[in-house]
């Protein structure tokens, strides 16, 4: 890539699904100077390594692999004078949208932004973060960098491969492996119950015949130079590992899936209001954070399960910056959303009453059924929830006609069978 | 004596090694003694060899430690640890000062909750000032809770003392093993001593098959120097093993205390500490339990919970919320809880052990003590008349201002290029650390910190991994996290 301009409308930060969408979102709002800075030697992010199909059934109406989901993003934007920064690394992002880059090829360069989207994704959690005990020889990789060694590298983790989490790259690292021969003894999860979607533990676990162990942990890692084997236990009610049922299974590989952290180390140094819940930055209705002109969306915001969503969240997060870059604005916010029973969290935290919006939220436990309540303004009947299904919300201007408030608590509760059937 | 001067290999300038059929020293383990007593030993006219089974120096307990250079009031009086650690101490600074690794003079605090805790604060600052140990100061509560806000709001009374420091520990290895090898050194790492044998005048030391006369053996073998002792027929070393379980926290809570924060000591441990490392990171630790196996470097639920509970009560903001990873290091012990320095019944052969902590701290007070040892002995120690300027401490970006960056980013633009995230480490750092001779992606972390930081290397291990097969020309199936065995990835098998 050539030199960089000085001034951009809109900055985006991170090239995954998130920041590809929020371009194309931008351009629609008219803004036209872009530039997309990526880490990577490519544009895609995530789905670079994700080669399995399942991709854009909502967004492009088709399934698509993760590459071929990103390089439709990619096609959208052929055309378009947009800059494109790869192997570049956003080290810094001011409050007055300085964006400072690292890069081999131009050295450290800043550019002014009209606006900015963060869209740096997510980083997966570790062993230390749950304090697996034992010993820390090699073997022991979280299930993203496993998939990437296998998918892009061309590498095997290993020979017999233990999973810790259910989370989805845990259950489509479990199928990939097996599909290289490597045996799978088991996927365990803490949980009572799955942390990744339905349709994964279908097709990666039963249709592999691998078994997944509910309410189980590792609990042991031996091995001084490489693993040689795990203990594993299960837990009870309060997560508590009862050791006297512990079973030791020898592999030389142990992959841990247990969660995606929002990456906001630039969020952070940029003095984001961040939400303790999602990990993310606090959003407005135009996916705009605590600092003027500078937007984020993706799972920088919050965790998606699925890449459909991020494109719909980033499109929305882009317009708006190409709105705010062009000097229009949208009426500001005037109704904070606020998670009452069984709900984790809400993207975004506020809404406003002209307009329509899409509302993500997570519940903290399943529900078979259940009422979905907003204030006393709109309820719904929800069939089945679980945590590792985003529940969205289409919250219309209609419902907000005769409400005066200025917060409204949204509610996920039980429906009792003879009342409502 | 039959010793001919030569030109070192390694290094282009100056670099003096003398060469003779028998070699003057062989010491053998690479941890901070090991490399502290070979660097001592690089200043005189000697052709001295070290000997390290692990693919890197510091591998071994020098790495897995709190890295605090301790002032010395709080160890025993009346023992041969108490006797070396102030002088370690003062060592440390100069060392810092020459080879340019990290060293923080940080200080320490021990708080005292109760009447009988600041009682024996009191007795500690005694001992200190018994031993040298200059700048201690007894605190009330409110000096306390101006100086350390985090600390917990229960402490009666305090002891600061401000010479105290924390150092990378395994950062110190390798720039003291760097400037031994700058002048001279023999580093053989990879390379562990199966045998000794006395042969005549002299000892003859066997390592993978290779066969070294020597002079005279030090025997720095940190938790195996039992077996190394064996080697030349003594019988009555005994080395046992007492673990430390130590927890790493998150970045965010970087600041929660400046100074190292102590309990008050109980006669058999100096308790679990809350330790600002010189990176600027939390840890918490250590544990001290004894085990049996010298290998056993694992991790345990009670423990982690034992030093999460009793940090809390120290520094009540403390959760393992924040715990980002763990390790534990084993403590040499000899039977009498003291190190074991001197010579043996086997002439030339000198042991150097059970170095339990505070050895990190000793650790150069020992290397001149061993040096005097050898005088006595007879070895001719004629120092060099020139010594190879030390290398300049390895350029670390996360602590440079984004101009400073950038002037060095146009110079090399593999300081651009950013490969490790959380600690910010570039492809540059990288390079320079393989060039420094880093083999193993263990290697390249403590050189870098890459791998480090909250994201626990998920990003930067195959961008690592990369680098390491480039330089060394193999696939990243050869690439270790610290020598054989312990492989990361495999080549697919070709169906046939
Ligand atoms: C294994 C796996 C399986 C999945 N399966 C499915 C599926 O079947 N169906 C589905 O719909 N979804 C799936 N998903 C989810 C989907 O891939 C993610 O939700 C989506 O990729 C998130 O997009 P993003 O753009 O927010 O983040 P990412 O894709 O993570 O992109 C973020 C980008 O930002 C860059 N970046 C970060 N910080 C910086 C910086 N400081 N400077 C420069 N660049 C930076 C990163 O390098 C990265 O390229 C899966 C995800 C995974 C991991
Ligand atoms: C948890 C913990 C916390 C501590 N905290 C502190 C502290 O804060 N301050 C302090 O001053 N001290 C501290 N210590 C003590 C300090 O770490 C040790 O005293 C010091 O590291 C000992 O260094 P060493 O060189 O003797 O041993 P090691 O570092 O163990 O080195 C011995 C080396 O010998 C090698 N070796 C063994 N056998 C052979 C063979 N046959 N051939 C070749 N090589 C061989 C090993 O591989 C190893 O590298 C702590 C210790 C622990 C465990």
């Amino acid at each position: 890539m050539t030199g960089l301009s000085v001034r951009y409308d809109v900055v985006i930060v991170g090239g995954g699904p998130a920041g590809m969408s929020a371009a194309i979102g931008a351009l629609e709002a008219g803004a036209d100077r872009l530039l997309i800075v990526d880490r990577e030697i490519e544009v895609g992010g995530i789905l670079n390594q994700c080669i399995h199909n399942g991709f854009g059934l909502h967004h492009f109406g088709e399934e698509l692999t993760g590459p071929e989901y990103a390089s439709r993003l990619l096609e959208e934007l052929v055309g378009h004078e947009i800059d494109i920064a790869t192997d570049s690394y956003v080290l810094d992002v001011d409050a007055l949208r300085t964006v400072t880059i690292a890069s081999p090829s131009t050295g450290i360069t800043r550019v002014q932004a009209g606006a900015v989207v963060l869209a740096m994704g997510a980083r997966e959690r570790t062993r230390g973060a749950i304090r697996i005990p034992g010993t820390r020889p090699a073997g022991v990789m979280t299930a993203g960098l496993a998939q990437k060694f296998v998918n892009q590298l061309g590498y095997l983790p290993g020979r017999r491969a233990v999973i810790l989490g259910s989370g989805d790259i845990g259950l489509i690292m479990a199928r990939r492996l097996a599909l290289e021969d490597i045996e799978v003894p088991g996927v365990f999860e803490l949980m009572p119950h799955a942390n990744g979607l339905t349709r994964n533990i279908v097709q990666c676990l039963h249709d592999f015949d691998i078994p997944l162990h509910l309410s189980t942990t590792v609990v042991g890692i031996e091995g001084r130079d490489r693993v040689e084997a795990v203990t594993v236990a299960p837990v009870d009610d309060q997560l508590q590992p009862d050791l006297s049922r512990t079973e030791r299974i020898e592999c030389d590989t142990l992959l841990v899936s247990i969660g995606l952290i929002p990456e906001n180390e630039l969020s952070a140094k940029l003095g984001l209001r961040l939400d303790p819940t999602t990990g993310g930055p606090i959003v407005s209705s135009t996916m705009e954070t605590s600092r003027d002109g500078v937007f984020a969306a993706g799972n920088v915001v919050h965790i998606h399960d699925l890449v459909d969503f991020v494109s719909e969240e980033a499109l929305l997060a882009g317009r708006c910056a190409g709105e705010f870059a062009t000097g229009s604005a949208r009426p500001a916010d005037n109704i904070h959303l606020v998670p009452g029973a069984n709900v984790a969290s809400i993207v975004p935290h506020t809404i406003s009453s002209d307009r329509e919006h899409t509302v993500y939220l997570r519940v903290r436990r399943s529900m078979e059924r259940s009422w979905l309540r907003l204030g006393d303004v709109y309820e719904k009947r929800l069939r089945y929830v679980v945590p590792a299904e985003m529940v969205s919300l289409k919250v219309r201007p209609r419902f907000l006609e005769h409400f005066h408030g200025d917060s409204l608590r949204i509610d996920i509760e039980p429906r009792d069978e003879q009342g409502d059937e | 004596m039959g010793t001919a001067k030569v030109t070192c290999a390694r290094c282009a300038v100056g670099g003096e090694r003398y060469v003779g059929t028998v070699k003057d020293v062989a010491i053998v383990g690479g941890g901070v003694v090991g490399c502290a007593i070979a660097r001592e030993l690089s200043r005189y006219r000697l052709d001295v060899c070290l000997f390290e089974r692990e693919v890197e120096v510091g591998f071994g307990t020098s790495k897995a430690n709190s890295g605090i250079i301790h002032a010395g009031h709080h160890t025993t009086p009346g023992t041969l640890k108490a006797d070396l650690v102030w002088r370690g101490n003062r060592l440390w600074r100069d060392l810092s000062d020459d080879l340019g690794f990290g060293f923080l003079q940080n200080g320490d605090l021990t708080v005292a909750f109760n009447e009988e805790e600041l009682q024996t604060i009191e007795e500690i600052e005694e001992i200190g000032v018994q031993r040298g140990v200059t700048g201690l100061e007894l605190w009330g509560p409110d000096r306390i809770h101006r100086k350390e806000p985090n600390v917990s709001r229960d402490a009666l009374g305090a002891l600061l003392g401000p010479t105290a420091a924390v150092v990378n520990p395994y950062e110190a290895c390798f720039a003291l093993i760097d400037d031994a090898v700058d002048n001279g050194l023999d580093l053989r790492v990879g390379a562990g001593v199966d045998d000794i044998e006395v042969e005549g005048d002299h000892l003859v030391v066997f390592a993978e098959g290779d066969r070294t006369p020597v002079r005279a053996v030090i025997n720095a073998a940190g938790l195996f120097a039992d077996r190394v002792s064996r080697m030349v027929g003594l019988d009555d070393l005994v080395i046992g093993a007492r673990r430390g379980e130590e927890y790493l926290l998150d970045r965010r809570l970087a600041g929660i205390v400046e100074h190292t924060i102590f309990p008050c000591p109980t006669p058999t441990s100096k308790g679990v500490l809350v330790i600002p490392t010189f990176d600027g990171t939390i840890m918490v630790g250590p544990t001290a339990d004894p085990v049996d196996d010298k290998e056993d470097l694992s991790t345990t639920t009670e423990g982690g919970d034992q030093v999460f509970e009793r940090a809390r009560r120290l520094v009540p903001g403390i959760s393992e919320r924040d715990c980002i990873a763990e390790f534990a290091g084993l403590r040499a012990i000899a039977p009498d809880d003291d190190f074991v320095i001197g010579p043996t019944s086997v002439p030339g052969f000198f042991n150097v052990a059970g170095i339990q902590s505070p050895g990190l701290t000793a650790a150069p007070a020992i290397a001149e003590l061993v040096v005097g040892l050898l005088t006595t002995s007879g070895l001719d120690l004629d120092p060099k008349p020139e010594l190879v300027t030390p290398a300049p401490r390895p350029v670390r970006v996360s602590e440079l201002t984004v101009p400073e960056l950038e002037m060095l980013a146009f110079r090399d633009c593999r300081y651009a290029h950013v490969v490790c995230r959380c600690e910010l480490v570039t492809e540059g750092e990288i390079a320079d650390a393989i060039d420094r001779g880093a083999r193993s992606l263990d290697g390249l972390k403590f050189r870098t910190r890459a791998g480090m930081g909250r994201c626990q290397g998920g990003f930067c291990t195959s961008r690592c991994m990369q680098l390491l097969a480039d330089a060394q020309d193999v696939p990243l199936s050869d690439v270790t996290k610290r020598g054989p065995g312990s492989w990361i990835v495999r080549e697919r098998e070709e169906v046939v």
